[in-house]
């Protein structure tokens, strides 16, 4: 990281006068990412970065890539931001909730520069974008595959923060369970952190100490998937495909896949065709991959596929009414399918899940 | 195993790279030196401890690679500060930098790959014990070590000539030096031990808590394992009160959550940190105790006069 600042310092220096990326077609972009914890974490910053070397694959010489690693949430990433931004970054990914607020303000000042922000849901100005997928597909294969397996009828959350993101995944995992075993348990602990290996492994072990014997997590280390592995219980990777960590534990992994989409948005710019946009794909898009099923029976295995081809196809939404609060009230009628924009800022939990949400 | 005693283990799991850390920088802090780079030590000593364990197939070489790593790495901010009396809070820092970095850079290669764990070492008899035994004599040796240097350093400090020396250069350098005791040295050990006992500690979280290597998996350790010291006055029974406090607290939040207490876990997660203030602010009331204990060269830079 050192170097990638030091880089970046020269960088400034040499070409403060650079002229900014013009509206129409460029030969070369240069393309910069912010990352919220260490490209190591085999999580959620290494799926990005994986997506960022595929995006240099396929684009080549005419792509230039930076990027900045475990930049804190809030006031510090503004600055990196900024820095990138001056540095003659064309189009800059910011690839974490808590840069929202910083990315709308850098690209007030920028408007010649794109900004993408991952997972939030401000376009203040009309050269931010969003983008994120929809991870909440595979939760619900997953609860599903949960609610198969588990003989203690109850799986442990390691949650992140009480973000629309992880509510989403929460709700979709215990929508997925449900629909197998109507009185399926769910315990969440919040571990206020994404990237803490020895945190999670705790969370995992009290979770675990608990009674439950599946665990999946919204963090993005690999430590409790291999407590999972140590005590013989069952468990979902996340991000990555995990299966090295429990060859005999993982039953799947959600991956993310962005390469695809790096490609697409920074050849955009090289067109000059970049505009503002919401992307918000799933599996249909090759953006929510699932990791092979692994360590269950045959027939789990055939149910967790056909859900997955049907989420794929469009023909099931993993938030289909009836569906209730956790209060009880209704928030889905019959058949009727949450929209997007009700989805992306959902903050209350689906009836039966115990854990109070924190607000 | 119950659930008891599955928690109390978790509970030692968590505490042990805490109070590791935090022994060896109370010994340095005792001399007279401010070292902030435990963060960085310790990182440097996880790396090396799960690349060592992964390249010769030994867990037990991995933990004696992290010490060593620890150890090699602090004598640079000894070098920096000691001999070329450079400012301690900056080099220190500086380390705290170099250490999440450079550490990246080594473990690159290692990134994805299961790790070794260290075997725990069964004490014959005692680990017979009902319910103890297998809390406190069947467990890693890492463990062990840090309960011997909490009960060695307690011994040192006050009980040995040498410890008495070392704790008179950390009250005043300037008078020890003038009494003959050779300040520079001395510190120079106290650097290397802080470093050694630092590397162990990373080593612990990469081949005994968390057998795998990710960047930055310290997060944030050291620098609890640096509070700590404070808020223990610099004594060293009072750090290992510290470091289980911490960690009891911290897997008991866990579980309150997991029960579902429903108690706000923004809350609960804030939670060891502020027992842990105030149980041990609370202990160290005594103002005149703790200005006794509190080294009074910490930090200073010391130059002979020739």
């Amino acid at each position: 990281m050192k170097k990638t600042l030091l880089l970046l310092a020269a960088a400034t220096a040499l070409a403060g006068i650079s002229a900014p990326a013009s509206a129409a077609g460029m030969d070369k972009v240069k393309a910069c990412f912010i990352y919220v914890g260490p490209v190591g974490d085999f999580g959620w910053s290494y799926q990005h970065d994986q997506g960022r070397l595929y995006a240099e694959e396929k684009l080549g010489d005419k792509l230039e890539t930076a990027y900045l690693e475990s930049v804190p949430e809030g006031a510090d990433s503004e600055r990196a931001i900024e820095r990138f931004a001056r540095s003659g970054c064309n189009i800059i990914f910011t690839t974490s909730f808590g840069y929202m607020d910083p990315t709308n303000k850098v690209a007030k000042d920028f408007p010649d520069v794109k900004f993408e922000h991952a997972t939030g849901y401000k376009t203040d100005h009309p050269n931010v974008a969003t983008y994120d997928s929809k991870f909440f597909q595979g939760r619900y294969v997953i609860g599903q595959i949960a609610a198969k397996v588990s003989e203690a009828g109850m799986a442990g959350y390691i949650a992140s923060f009480p973000i629309p993101e992880v509510v989403q995944g929460i709700n979709s995992f215990m929508l997925g369970a449900q629909s197998i075993n109507p009185d399926f348990k769910l315990k969440v602990v919040w571990v206020n952190t994404w990237f803490d290996p020895g945190k999670e492994a705790d969370a995992a072990k009290a979770l675990l100490d608990q009674g439950v014997d599946i665990l999946t997590q919204h963090t993005d280390s690999t430590a409790p998937m291999q407590v999972a592995a140590e005590r013989g219980a069952h468990a979902f990777g996340q991000a990555s495909d995990m299966i090295a960590f429990g060859p005999e534990t993982q039953l799947t992994s959600i991956i993310d896949d962005w390469g695809p989409y790096y490609v697409e948005r920074i050849s955009a710019v090289l067109d000059g065709t970049w505009e503002q946009s919401r992307t918000w794909a799933g599996m249909a898009e090759g953006h929510v991959v699932m990791a092979p099923y692994t360590n269950m029976p045959d027939d789990v295995k055939a149910m967790a596929e056909e859900t997955q081809a049907k989420i794929t196809s469009g023909e099931f939404h993993p938030f289909t009414g009836p569906i209730m609060k956790q209060d009880g009230s209704e928030w889905l009628a019959d058949g009727v399918v949450a929209e997007d924009g009700e989805l992306a800022g959902l903050n209350f939990y689906v009836k039966g899940i115990d854990d109070q949400l924190p607000q | 195993m119950d659930m008891t005693q599955a928690i109390i283990l978790t509970i030692m799991t968590a505490a042990t790279p805490l109070l590791l850390a935090a022994i060896g920088e109370l010994v340095v802090e005792r001399s007279g030196v401010l070292n902030l780079g435990v963060e960085g030590m310790m990182i440097m000593g996880a790396v090396a401890a799960f690349a060592i364990a992964q390249l010769t197939g030994s867990a037990g070489l991995g933990a004696l690679g992290g010490l060593v790593a620890g150890m090699l790495f602090s004598l640079l901010f000894g070098f920096l500060t000691l001999t070329l009396v450079a400012n301690q809070v900056a080099t220190g820092l500086a380390l705290t930098i170099l250490g999440l970095g450079l550490s990246g850079m080594i473990g690159e290669a290692f990134i994805g790959l299961p790790g070794l764990k260290l075997a725990a070492i069964e004490i014959p008899l005692l680990s017979d014990i009902p319910f103890f035994g297998r809390l406190l004599f069947s467990q890693d040796p890492i463990f062990y070590t840090s309960i011997i240097a909490v009960i060695g350093v307690n011994w040192f400090l006050f009980r040995s000539r040498a410890g008495l020396r070392l704790r008179a250069i950390g009250d005043s350098h300037t008078s020890a030096h003038a009494l003959g005791v050779k300040v520079v040295r001395t510190r120079y050990l106290a650097v290397m031990f802080g470093g050694a006992c630092a590397g162990l500690a990373g080593a612990h979280l990469s081949i005994v808590y968390t057998p795998q290597w990710v960047e930055n998996m310290t997060a944030g350790r050291g620098w609890i394992a640096l509070a700590l010291v404070v808020f223990a006055s610099w004594r060293p029974t009072r750090v290992l009160a510290g470091a289980y406090l911490f960690g009891a607290v911290s897997i008991g939040q866990l579980h309150a959550q997991a029960l579902g207490l429903g108690i706000p876990s923004q809350f609960l997660s804030a939670l060891p940190y502020l027992a842990t203030i105030a149980v041990l602010v609370i202990i160290s009331l005594n103002r005149r105790m703790t200005l006794i204990n509190t080294p009074a060269s910490l930090g200073k830079s010391f130059v002979p006069e020739r």
